[in-house]
């Protein structure tokens, strides 16, 4: 692929092994800004490893990785700058139990953009109110609903004002009444412009949602494309597998 | 019965006579846990009874009650002791304080992982092996006599000093080990979030990591206190004169040894709610939900496996 400098996040040839196991085995993907992008597969197939790696949480074995044109895999480069940038949103909410939900969301801003409490306080009280979380930003995490958890994580995230979302299966974890809440974040979101590349089981969300998907099998991107296309009409023979499968589990 | 189904049959004895026998089955409980007392009461009343019968019909007891159970030495030497006592409250206020800051430093050290700071983790982590390894009054013997004996100028002489040094080096070692297992217990999706919101690992191990471990860890450090309040009687050896030592001064001049035996109902008497406190800080954590529990029981194991040898004799 070659590189246009405004991409907002570029992925090339990207390899990642734990010990023996080759999880990403040459992937090159390009995301534009305010692309969305639905990333499917498989349990194993390397999808949350992805993001990890986009995020600089695992350290990669052979590739480049490119935010808005600027290498973040190069040496040298400011790891905790580039965080910054690149919001994650996890399985597991990941919020910290010990802290109120509003001093989750103004941690970042606090003690990495050294922005004034007040000031960190009032913009996270009005995205806890966009999402409906206003009445609960004095509470602990573990007095929220999974949904409501997940809300705060999405953000926690967001707070920190990210050129790029990456979100890894943020409703896998959550009771099936408390899935829609989430989603409907997420569509918001993709309503406002973010940029976000999003791992999912949720097909019918994907479809819904994505301007592209991508189908990750055994650490590659298969096959990729627009949602009616890969959903109605998959060309590789692995990509209609997995969706079968996924249909007979229901979820599609 | 089993003709007939067992669901069946309950459901045919009907809702006249089910409260009847709910009300049957609380009297019965009722009536056992009044026997259960009974009985406690009763062993226990007959087990001290044979054992204070023998003990007061040995053929020794009048010279060991004379000599231990003196009242009025007890008496006479006792506000001497309380006040001897106050010593051994400031060793362990100080040492404490000391103990709590190195301890945390050590474990940090430890918990590191990046490469740069292999020399810091292999210091950490021989200091806390040599600490763990020596017998705590040796370590008390060795500064105390060891250091002022080199006569060095401006080496300070003052033994309490030297206790107060003592008792943080040997401490601090077996803390740092509970800080340690408390880090560990916090599961890595929590440094990876912090991360990921651009804190820095020192961030991360700050904000969010250590705050967590800590409140995990208090009910074992708790412990490690009473430990510590009880081992600050080995400085004696060295010169300071705190409880244990007072109570020696008073037993030279009376060749009696009820003070040892007004020593140990001071330390009962602070000791005891101190562990009672921590049982119940501990029952409280376990009470608390999954994750919580789970990870007590995670700090309780790493420290299982770190405790060979405790200092305290
Ligand atoms: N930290 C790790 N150490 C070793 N193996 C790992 C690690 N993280 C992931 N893997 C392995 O990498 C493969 C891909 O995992 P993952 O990226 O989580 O897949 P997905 O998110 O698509 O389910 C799996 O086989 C998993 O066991
Ligand atoms: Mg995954």
């Amino acid at each position: 692929m070659t590189g246009s400098a405004a991409a907002a996040l570029q992925v090339e040839g990207l390899w990642k092994s734990f010990g023996p196991l080759d999880v990403l085995q040459g992937i090159d993907l390009e995301v534009a800004e305010h692309e969305v992008i639905a990333l499917i597969g498989a349990s194993g197939s390397g999808k949350s490893t992805l993001l990890r790696c986009i995020n600089l949480l695992e350290t990669i074995d052979e590739g480049r990785i490119f935010i808005e044109g600027e290498e973040i895999t190069a040496k040298g480069v400011n790891v905790d700058r580039i965080r910054r940038r690149v919001g994650i949103v996890f399985q597991s909410f990941n919020l910290f139990p010990h802290m109120r939900v509003i001093d989750n969301v103004t941690l970042g801003p606090r003690k990495v953009l050294k922005r004034p409490a007040s000031d960190a306080e009032a913009d996270a009280m009005r995205l806890l109110e966009r999402f409906g979380l206003a009445e609960k930003a004095g509470q602990l995490p573990d007095r929220l609903s999974g949904g409501q958890q997940q809300r705060v994580a999405i953000v926690r995230a967001l707070a920190m004002q990210p050129d790029l979302l990456l979100l890894d299966e943020v409703t896998s974890a959550l009771d099936p009444e408390l899935v829609a809440e989430v989603l409907n974040v997420i569509r918001e979101l993709a309503a406002g412009g973010m940029t976000m590349l999003i791992a999912t089981h949720e097909m019918g969300f994907a479809r819904d949602i994505a301007n592209r998907v991508c189908f990750l099998d055994a650490g590659r991107i298969l096959e990729q494309g627009p949602p009616a296309q890969i959903f109605a009409e998959p060309r590789e023979a692995r990509t209609r597998q997995f969706l079968t499968r996924i249909i007979e589990a229901g979820r599609l | 019965m089993t003709a007939q189904g067992g669901p069946d049959a309950t459901s045919r004895g009907g809702p006249a006579s089910l409260p009847g026998s709910r009300a049957q089955r609380r009297r019965d409980e009722r009536t056992s846990a009044l026997r259960s007392t009974l009985v406690a009461f009763l062993s226990t009343f007959v087990v001290f009874g044979v054992l204070v019968y023998i003990v007061v019909n040995s053929p020794g007891w009048p010279a060991v009650q004379a000599s231990f159970f003196a009242p009025d030495i007890f008496w006479s030497s006792l506000p001497g002791i309380v006040a001897a006592f106050l010593v051994n409250i400031q060793l362990f206020l100080i040492s404490e304080v000391l103990i709590l800051a190195l301890a945390l430093v050590l474990a940090v050290a430890r918990s590191s992982t990046a490469p740069v700071l292999f020399p810091v983790r292999l210091m950490a982590t021989v200091y806390v092996d040599i600490f763990r390894a020596l017998p705590g009054v040796l370590v008390i013997y060795i500064l105390g006599f060891g250091i002022p004996g080199l006569n060095l100028p401006g080496v300070p002489t003052d033994p309490f000093l030297y206790a107060i040094v003592a008792l943080t080096l040997i401490y601090s070692a077996y803390v740092s080990e509970v800080y340690r297992a408390g880090i560990a217990s916090i599961h890595p999706s929590q440094t990876a979030a912090a991360r990921s919101l651009g804190l820095s690992q020192p961030q991360a191990l700050r904000y969010v990591v250590l705050p967590q471990a800590i409140r995990r860890v208090v009910p074992p450090l708790l412990n490690d206190f009473i430990g510590l309040q009880k081992d600050t009687v080995l400085v004696s050896y060295i010169g300071v004169v705190e409880i244990f030592r007072q109570s020696q001064i008073v037993e030279a001049g009376t060749f009696n040894f009820t003070p040892y035996l007004a020593t140990a109902l001071v330390f009962l008497v602070v000791t005891i709610p101190l562990a009672r406190f921590t049982d119940w800080l501990v029952a409280r954590q376990a009470r608390r939900g999954g994750g919580a529990s789970g990870a007590a029981s995670q700090v309780a194991s790493a420290l299982g496996r770190s405790r060979g040898g405790q200092a305290a004799p």
